[in-house]
């Protein structure tokens, strides 16, 4: 199956090279890989706010009320000279997760690398409808600047939670939050528009308009993920918009929803905030899987271990994830033998998960591995995965659950599948495309040691979260020590709170990595990793249209490391080779 | 083993739940061990040497079988030993010859606990509210109705391996039995408002005479 004839027309029509303006070049872009990069720049920017709000989260776990060092410009009603009050604690997690999930986690890894890697992986000149495409990401932008100016107004920001149950959030006296919830309602309606346009223009583009000889099961694992996690954006995202449209009303125009008084029902929120929720984890998992995938297979010299049976897990993901909902609702108040079907179906989406991190480890059997920054962190993604998978199986049993839910098990489990998993995927992702899409090599020694440093303090900071939570420490909590059965397990909050320090202090040789390399890292070869993919037969800087005057034509698939074909353990997607050259 | 870890338990069901969660900690526990190890192993043996190609290989279809098939067997059998406990938790509704029964009000940031009294009966004269103190027999199943006036609340005792949601609109009912005299804490386990750290209440639980002499006091007519 190749794909359509009509394609070839529209990529004439990208093809030509006109000079942009600094706006159109820079601001207003319709070309895909500078509409990555801006994805990208806005979520570091809130990467660093989203970190400085767990920093000082971590600091009042630690040492309760007392004073937070860097926080006195801060002013009241918000801090009281560096104290800071439980309701600004409760904004402060809820504005954490919040913009780590919606404005980090999925900006960088479905709109950045979605982007910037879709049409130059199939091999087409941009994505298919350009505008939408700008659009895009200017709707995402102004959701960031809504949801940021929560911290500003009057009441302060939404303090419901990133879940935002209601009654809590639908009433404005239970919080005395008043527009900080209404603009976070407000920011993700929007910023879910944004998705929406994104994962339209993902779909057709993936599509329509891969390259000649670009069959579905030649396209690389990354594609594969982001495809599936475009359709889950694109029936998922709906939900979360009519139950936040839903809650905005229970608040600004009398509507009962929600509200049991006026005949409406708390647990309808939980249903449809967690019938978008469960695909939304696995939207910020998937590209992460892929990532991991395809920087595997490169630096192993390796082809990928069982490359269907990778492809099928993550559309069994995509299938499954619909039905595994109602986990988070064990203890809701659902009836209970609801939560004996929800436990099954949770228990059976673990297996493409299983089946994904043993094909990891075959890839890795008799392999030539190269242990390059990117590498390492596609490896730590593997060894953290493990760990958060793991820890789901507690969460799955129902009279485990009863137990464990609402307690820091729950914090350790979602930091490892979003931090150990998608944040170790993201900056395995950053180190590798960084020389295609900044056209300069990143510097390895301070590589190094911002794996090194994140992997050892990451760990520091989240496993203990598994012991204090089985002892029993309630999440969202401001003050540990006010109950008596937590004072043993202190010391432990001392400890993580060290190591999220340090962890915090370890982003600084990536920051100055990033900011140097951009500007004065060594130029890039166009091929700098030896990979087989179509983005590295693109020139380095990659001009808009991506590719020359004729497309590139696929003749195998994405994986062919080390065949016998061919003498160096490299087989790029689009050579020709001559003679009885097979394809795959 | 590991007892060190969870909070000592003092309910006739919390045994169950501890012996489930450490079959999911062994069997995780060897998983994990296992992978990380044949992770490191692969690291260090078929790490980049000059000259040598990696294996040409697509992967291996009886292996990728036998993985699906294991982890989904485990898996499943996980959740069919869960659900035994889960319906005794669930749906079971014991008795014992003393049950005692009470409403509990959760809202911000207390728990009203309200008591029949000695006629048993609700809606009566001598029902009596004490907030944030429960007092229960120990070995008799204590039946708690639950409802929320405000918010969403979790009555939480980690000692009894209990959680349930307190849910406005609507009253569940919990059962406990517990087994050791002695003063629990009753925290709140979601999110329920500024006041959610440090919303508690004590569970005491008595033996029959200090019950009964506790109800003496409360109720002295």
């Amino acid at each position: 199956m190749t794909s359509p004839a009509h394609a070839k027309e529209a990529h004439a029509a990208h093809a030509e090279h006109h000079e942009l303006g600094f706006v159109r070049t820079y601001l207003f872009s319709t070309d895909h890989k500078m509409i990555g990069r801006q994805f990208l720049f806005m979520a570091l920017f809130m990467m660093i706010i989203g970190g400085a709000l767990a920093m000082m989260m971590r600091w009042e776990l630690a040492w309760p009320e007392s004073e937070i060092p860097l926080t006195h410009w801060i002013p009241e009603p918000y801090m009281f000279d560096g104290h800071m009050p439980p309701e600004f604690y409760n904004a402060v997690f809820t504005m954490h997760a919040t913009i780590m999930i919606f404005f980090v986690v999925m900006p960088i890894l479905v709109g950045c690398f979605g982007n910037f890697l879709i049409p130059l992986m199939i091999g087409a000149r941009d994505m298919a409808f350009p505008v939408l495409n700008m659009l895009s990401f200017w709707v995402g932008a102004v959701a960031g600047v809504i949801m940021l100016a929560a911290f500003f107004v009057p009441g302060g920001a939404a303090a419901g939670g990133w879940t935002s149950y209601a009654p809590l959030s639908a009433v404005p006296t239970y919080t005395g939050v008043t527009w900080g919830q209404n603009l976070w309602c407000i920011s993700i309606i929007v910023l879910g528009m944004s998705s929406l346009m994104g994962s339209i223009n993902y779909i057709t583009t993936i599509i329509n308009m891969r390259a000649p000889g670009m069959t579905y099961f030649r396209m690389p694992l990354t594609i594969w993920a982001l495809f599936i996690t475009a359709i889950l954006l694109l029936l998922a995202l709906p939900v979360l918009t009519a139950a936040l449209a839903m809650l905005l009303m229970d608040r600004l125009a009398g509507t009962s929803f929600f509200l049991p008084a006026g005949g409406g029902e708390p647990l309808l929120w939980q249903h449809l905030f967690w019938f978008f929720g469960h695909p939304e984890v696995y939207i910020m998992i998937l590209p992460a899987m892929g990532i991991a995938s395809d920087i595997l297979s490169v630096f192993a010299r390796k082809p990928i271990f069982g490359y269907r049976a990778m492809a099928f897990s993550i559309i069994g993901i995509a299938f499954l994830s619909w039905i595994v909902w109602g986990h988070h609702m064990f203890q809701s108040g659902m009836n209970p033998t609801l939560g004996t079907s929800f436990m099954i179906s949770t228990m059976v989406i673990a297996v493409p998960s299983a089946i994904k991190t043993f094909n990891w480890l075959g890839t890795l059997y008799r392999a030539n591995i190269r242990f390059t920054v990117p590498m390492l962190f596609a490896l730590g993604f593997v060894a953290m995965f493990v760990i958060g998978g793991l820890s789901g199986i507690f969460m799955a049993s129902t009279p485990v659950d009863i137990f464990i839910h609402d307690t820091y098990f729950i914090v350790a489990h979602i930091h490892y599948v979003l931090f150990g998993g998608s944040i170790f995927a993201i900056f395995a992702a950053i180190y590798y495309w960084f020389p295609k899409m900044f056209g300069r090599m990143m510097n390895n020694p301070l590589g190094y040691l911002h794996f090194w440093a994140t992997l050892i303090f990451y760990n520091g900071t989240f496993f203990p979260m598994h012991i204090i939570g089985v002892g029993g420490h309630m999440r969202r909590i401001y003050n540990p020590m006010q109950y008596e059965f937590l004072h043993p397990l202190q010391h432990w909050n001392v400890f993580m709170t060290i190591c999220a320090l340090c962890l915090g202090a370890s982003q600084f040789p990536f920051v100055i990595n990033f900011i140097y390399s951009l500007f004065w890292g060594p130029k890039a070869e166009r091929n700098p990793w030896h990979a087989n993919t179509l983005e590295w037969v693109a020139e380095t800087p990659t001009p808009h249209g991506n590719f020359g005057p004729t497309l590139p034509t696929v003749y195998r698939g994405p994986y062919e490391y080390s065949s016998p074909e061919v003498e160096e353990d490299y087989l790029p997607q689009d050579r020709l080779l001559s003679g009885p050259a097979r394809a795959h | 083993m590991l007892d060190w870890w969870l909070p000592p338990n003092v309910s006739t069901f919390g045994g169950d739940v501890d012996r489930l969660f450490y079959l999911i900690f062994y069997i995780t526990g060897i998983t994990w061990v296992l992978v990380q190890v044949t992770m490191l192993v692969f690291l260090f043996l078929y790490r980049h040497r000059e000259g040598r190609k990696a294996e040409y290989s697509h992967g291996n279809t009886t292996l990728e079988i036998l993985w699906t098939i294991v982890p989904a067997l485990i898996l499943i059998m996980l959740g069919f030993m869960s659900r035994a406990t889960w319906d005794q938790i669930r749906h079971t509704h014991p008795t014992s010859p003393n049950m005692a029964v009470v409403q509990i009000t959760a809202k911000q940031f207390n728990w009203e606990i309200l008591y029949p009294g000695p006629d048993g009966k609700f809606d009566t004269d001598d029902d009596k509210m004490i907030e944030n103190d429960l007092h229960v027999p120990v070995n008799e199943v204590v039946r708690v109705r639950l409802t929320s006036k405000d918010v969403i609340h979790s009555f939480f005792v980690p000692s009894f391996r209990l959680k349930q949601d307190a849910v406005p609109g609507r009253v569940i009912e919990i059962w406990f039995q517990a087994t050791q005299p002695g003063v629990y804490e009753l925290p709140c386990a979601e999110l329920c408002g500024f006041g959610h750290s440090g919303m508690l209440g004590h569970v005491t639980v008595q033996s029959a005479d200090e019950y009964k002499s506790w109800i003496k006091e409360q109720w002295p007519s």
